[in-house]
């Protein structure tokens, strides 16, 4: 019995502190972002902030995040349609292909997405370059999805492997293609597997700043991460507006994981099988 | 409704045979049950007539036309599944509608065939419902429903009760019989149930490791097995089946086993010197006045199946299993004695019937 308690009260803690450990930044600039600028640099450091909007109002105005942000959603939105499009066919047929040489397959893509960017990033804007497409949107696009596109593999090969063959042996009995039976029966019935791989690829094109900076050196292309780094000038480092910037970039993420999560909960296949 | 043909149909996955050299022909209207158990080819059999597997070998004909280079959408089959397979994310109306749909039939059509095919199973209340709110049995019928919508040539079933409790699974072949009655489809149904086999079957495919062990009516398959595996296949409890040598006799022949002696008839004289098996049914026993082939034995195990007893008794180093009526009472290690008609035996050489 207190054995049991104890068990639990340490979990409890670990759990605290795991999350502690991973919010205190963000808390810390969630907090910058409502402070004015006195209360920035107050030494020794103010907790609780005013709430001002100062911060916010100079990001939008002074240093236009409004176009980095749609920047930012045109390429993350782009390249996570292109990545679930193509990882829902290619995952599909790695889930039904046999399974030996499907793991070989899997293993090759993830071997891809091994390389450090650093090692492919100079390949990659030599190509742009070739192609004309450096500063603009298919031009980070591309190589977004070039990223995203083996996890999301994963992720769909596996969910799929799991949908009961019947299902789709039923679709094509039933008069679909190939093609028809993903369509109208497997993807309906694996939104939490979409929603999950759209999520995780959204996040990383998001978010990415390495190549997004080296390939878009025109400030109208550049994406949120980008222009937040390139907020600060030559002797100021304006800390509220970058903090407000970060707030506005990271909030729509949080929504959305919070938003989707209630789809991301399986059991939508029950009821397929006898129960 | 369509004849189905199947002609040296081969398929093998890898090392193992799945299918050797499958022929068999199903008529018009016809409900032809294949039967074996688990991992026999059966099902494999079934999805290369879908379409869903292909042959190595032979030919799948319907109508007499060869149906081989079509893809399963394109072979007006309808197939019912043993897990149902229901879409579960559409309701019981879009889940029978669905492969009428798909071949893009009119939407007044559809609703009309989806009516009669409700009301003909009853399941006209559950139209707006989804699978996973339905009782087994009401899935059952929805995926039946779903194949009998398409009016297709030919319907497969894919052991379509096993997944129902025992109470159910009567009501439900009779229903299938009734069924089959009022639609006269062509029928093509897998089961390892002998029961399911008997009762729904014009004619019964036995199957075993790939291969076809006979086709028959199923009074011909229980009354005269064409070898050993059928005989021990079909039947609860199982034949008795006994190993021994065949002597010539004054009259006819004398079976010597192991354990006991028994005078046997309508033997070719040739065969005398040979060895054979010989089966005998629990119910062609008669118990405690055997008129020329009286046995002694032993009463070990009585069990009741409340119409009836088995009695299971022990000659010698052998065990036999006989019929007795309800009224009779037996005591364990009571020896009694077995009258065995010469006329009910089942003889098989090498395994095949004689």
């Amino acid at each position: 019995m207190m054995k049991g308690f104890l068990k639990k009260f340490l979990f409890i803690i670990g759990v605290f502190l795991a999350a502690g450990f991973s919010l205190a930044p963000f808390l810390w600039f969630v907090l910058s972002a409502f402070k004015d600028q006195t209360q920035i640099t107050a030494i020794p450091p103010q907790w609780l902030p005013s709430f001002s909007m100062e911060s916010f109002s100079s990001a939008v105005t002074r240093y236009g995040i409004i176009h980095y942000l749609l920047n930012s959603a045109i390429v993350a939105g782009s390249a996570t349609v292109v990545t679930i499009t193509l990882g829902t066919v290619a995952g599909y047929a790695l889930a039904r292909l046999p399974r030996r040489w499907a793991q070989i397959i899997l293993m090759g893509i993830l071997a891809c997405a091994m390389f450090p960017q650093i090692a492919i990033v100079g390949p990659i804007w030599r190509f742009l370059r070739f192609m004309g497409w450096l500063n603009t949107y298919q031009g980070l696009i591309f190589p977004y999805v070039a990223l995203t596109l083996p996890l999301a593999v994963w992720i769909l090969a596996l969910f799929f492997r799991e949908m009961p063959e019947e299902l789709e042996a039923a679709a094509l009995v039933d008069g679909c293609t190939r093609l028809g039976s993903l369509v109208r029966v497997i993807v309906p019935l694996s939104a939490p597997g979409l929603f999950t791989a759209a999520i995780l690829s959204f996040i990383y094109a998001w978010n990415e700043f390495f190549l997004a900076l080296l390939i878009m050196t025109d400030p109208a292309r550049q994406t949120m991460p980008v222009g937040i780094a390139l907020f600060q000038g030559e002797h100021t480092i304006p800390w509220g507006e970058i903090a407000a910037a970060s707030f506005i970039t990271t909030a729509p993420l949080i929504f959305m994981v919070l938003l989707f999560q209630r789809r991301i909960v399986t059991g939508l296949s029950a009821g397929a099988i006898k129960g | 409704m369509a004849s189905l043909q199947l002609k040296g149909i081969s398929k093998r996955f890898g090392d193992v045979v799945a299918l050797s050299n499958i022929n068999l022909s199903i008529d018009d209207g016809e409900f032809c049950v294949l039967l074996g158990p688990s991992g026999c080819g059966k099902s494999t059999l079934l999805q290369i007539v879908a379409g869903l597997t292909s042959q190595d070998e032979g030919s799948v004909l319907v109508n007499n036309q060869p149906i081989d280079h079509l893809s399963p959408r394109d072979r007006d089959v309808a197939m019912v599944f043993q897990s149902y397979a229901l879409y579960p994310h559409m309701t019981v109306a879009q889940n029978l509608g669905f492969g009428l749909r798909m071949r893009g039939i009119h939407k007044d059509m559809i609703w009309k065939r989806i009516t009669e095919a409700a009301n003909l199973l009853g399941i006209h209340d559950l139209l707006k419902r989804r699978p996973r709110e339905l009782s087994g049995g009401q899935r059952q019928r929805v995926a039946m429903g779903r194949a009998l919508v398409r009016r297709p040539q030919l319907f497969l079933l894919d052991e379509p009760l096993s997944n129902l409790d025992a109470m159910l699974r009567i009501n439900v072949r009779l229903e299938l019989m009734r069924l089959h009655k009022q639609i006269q489809g062509t029928i093509l149904y897998v089961t390892h149930d002998q029961v399911e086999a008997m009762t729904l079957g014009d004619k019964v495919v036995i199957m075993r490791d790939g291969s076809i062990h006979q086709i028959d009516r199923p009074e011909t398959i229980y009354d005269r097995p064409a070898d050993t595996f059928v005989a021990s296949f079909i039947g609860s409890p199982a034949m008795n089946l006994f190993q021994g040598n065949l002597i010539r006799a004054k009259r006819g022949f004398i079976f010597q086993s192991a354990d006991f002696l028994l005078n046997i008839q309508d033997i070719p004289p040739h065969f005398a010197g040979n060895t054979v098996e010989i089966g005998i049914r629990p119910e062609d026993i008669e118990i405690a006045h055997g008129p020329e082939n009286a046995l002694r034995s032993k009463v070990e195990i009585i069990s009741n199946v409340g119409s009836e007893k088995y009695i299971h008794t022990r000659i010698g180093s052998a065990t036999l299993t006989a019929r007795a009526r309800k009224e009779e009472t037996f005591v364990p290690g009571e020896t009694i004695s077995l009258g065995i008609n010469p006329s009910k035996l089942h003889i098989f050489y090498n395994g095949k019937r004689m």
